[in-house]
């Protein structure tokens, strides 16, 4: 799996870094997402597959 | 109401607005009707105009994702019989803003709200739960939950965010609590908006002569190091903002979803056995209760899509977010309060551009108050008939007025 993100189109609301801590993280200095693994481990795919869904401004893409 | 009294799915003319199922939980029936209805039917609103009502949980999400849609009305404007549609956007408020203003906006408010910071105030959140169920514990008789613990506790957590000296506080309170009871009377009303707008003016400049380590101070030097310096005006506007937003929502969840839970027994020992369960349970009474109770208004900017049916630039829009809440094809049983459903994707902070700013906040709050409120005061239970509860039934954020409560006191054991 792998995982793009816009972090244009990011309007913060956190629902990726609730939803994948060890994917997604939000920076300090404007709240907006950051990719931590490109790649997740399959017991992570889930999880970010989730993020995606839930992300309202549809910022989070995933290839499989 | 129109004197249209057909009511077959095809001919529903008018936007349904009462609940009439028998269960004051549940939206007006009729919205089940519009979800099996083909398309998004034009209705009559309260306010004067026709829209397209969106009701099906895909479309609510295909609509409030789509860029060619403005806020410049406010949220439910459409319910409001002499509302104003074409009201000036006042400067910093976020809610009506559009395209790069609201963004550029947002996003200088977006640090303030990231999982991390707001996790770095769940102590605090938990301290004040604490002590208002201290207070309470310590009471006599019956307390009404929504005076006493509902409100309070989320006006101090804006106090907090915002930076309100801990000497101003009582008096921001009561006046937020007048703003935000739909008990006052509208010379009270009057006095108490003119009262917080002072009062945000107030702190507003004292943060700009010297910006603290709080919301607004950091406001105020990020966007003054951007270049994009923020107006007093702006400023006030959007504290207001966050006060109203912030407040009233997350009032009206405490207040309704321990009445909603008091009536789900099994439910709620479920939550009193497990406090883990705050979690998922707070996203579940969410989307149970979608307390934003007759969605979001949108004028169209453009043409767009919605399942197969284009809809018009100029025309209007309300995405019917509990009614989206309420699809079956996304939440099997969703009549149903179930305290362990996965339902975080719900639509009960909008979604899209404006998706609620502080969802993360209200949802620790509520987190903190579903597991320590049971677990405190296991006994807690109502002290009037549930028929005598009074609803909210035509407000913009639904809730209880009041919501008179009781529990075993160790002097009645014995
Ligand atoms: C249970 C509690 C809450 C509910 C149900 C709720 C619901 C909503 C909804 C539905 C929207 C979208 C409105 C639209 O699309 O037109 C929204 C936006 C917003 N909410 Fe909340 N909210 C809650 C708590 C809070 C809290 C605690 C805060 C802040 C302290 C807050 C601040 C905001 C702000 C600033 C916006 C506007 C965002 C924008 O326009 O970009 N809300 N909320
Ligand atoms: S869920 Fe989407 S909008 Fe929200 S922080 Fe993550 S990427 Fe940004």
């Amino acid at each position: 799996m792998k995982v793009r993100i816009d972090v244009d189109a990011c309007v913060g609301a956190g629902q990726c870094v609730l939803a994948a801590p060890d994917v997604f993280d939000q920076r300090d200095e404007d709240g907006m997402v950051v990719l931590l693994l490109e790649e997740p481990p399959a017991e992570l795919e889930a999880a970010t597959e989730h993020a995606a869904l839930l992300c309202p401004a549809l910022a989070i893409v995933v290839d499989r | 109401m129109s004197e249209t009294t057909v009511d077959t799915p095809a001919d529903l003319a008018t936007f349904p607005t009462a609940r009439d199922s028998g269960c004051p939980f549940d939206p007006p029936a009729e919205y089940a009707e519009l979800r099996a209805q083909e398309g998004t039917p034009a209705l009559a609103c309260p306010v004067g105009v026709d829209a397209r009502v969106v009701s099906r949980y895909a479309d609510v999400r295909a609509m409030l994702g789509d860029p060619n849609l403005s806020s410049h009305a406010a949220p439910s404007t459409h319910v409001v019989a002499g509302g104003l549609l074409d009201r000036p956007v006042a400067p910093g408020s976020l809610l009506n803003m559009d395209g790069p203003g609201h963004a550029r906006l947002r996003r200088l408010l977006t640090p303030e709200f990231t999982v991390k910071r707001i996790q770095a105030m769940r102590p605090y959140v938990q301290g004040l739960v604490d002590d208002h169920l201290d207070a309470l514990l310590a009471r006599t008789g019956p307390v009404d939950l929504v005076a006493d613990f509902a409100l309070p506790i989320p006006s101090l957590v804006i106090c907090e965010l915002l930076g309100v000296d801990y000497a101003d506080r009582d008096r921001f309170q009561e006046q937020t609590a007048v703003l935000i009871g739909t008990n006052s009377d509208p010379a009270a009303l009057e006095q108490a908006n003119l009262e917080v707008v002072g009062f945000m003016t107030q702190l507003v400049l004292t943060k700009l002569a010297a910006p603290g380590d709080d919301l607004l101070g950091r406001l105020i030097v990020r966007a003054r190091e951007s270049g994009q310096e923020l107006s007093v005006e702006e400023l006030v506007t959007l504290g207001i903002t966050l006060l109203i937003a912030g407040h009233e929502t997350t009032a009206n969840m405490i207040g309704l979803s321990t009445l909603a839970l008091l009536r789900q027994p099994g439910q709620l020992a479920a939550l009193r056995a497990d406090p883990g369960l705050a979690g998922t349970a707070v996203d579940e009474m969410l989307r149970y209760l979608s307390i934003v109770q007759f969605g979001v208004l949108r004028q169209a900017t453009g043409d767009l899509t919605i399942g197969d049916e284009t809809i018009r630039a100029g025309e209007w829009l309300v995405a019917v977010l509990s009614a989206g809440n309420r699809d079956e094809s996304v939440f099997p049983d969703p009549d149903r309060i179930d305290l362990k459903r996965e339902a975080t994707a719900h639509l009960a902070f909008g979604y899209g551009i404006h998706q609620c700013l502080g969802q993360q906040l209200a949802r620790v709050e509520l987190q903190e108050v579903f597991a320590r409120l049971h677990q405190r005061i296991p006994t807690l239970r109502l002290a009037v008939p549930f028929e005598e509860i009074e609803f909210k039934n035509d407000a913009l954020v639904y809730g209880v007025r009041a919501l008179p409560v009781t529990w075993d006191r160790e002097e009645d054991d014995r």
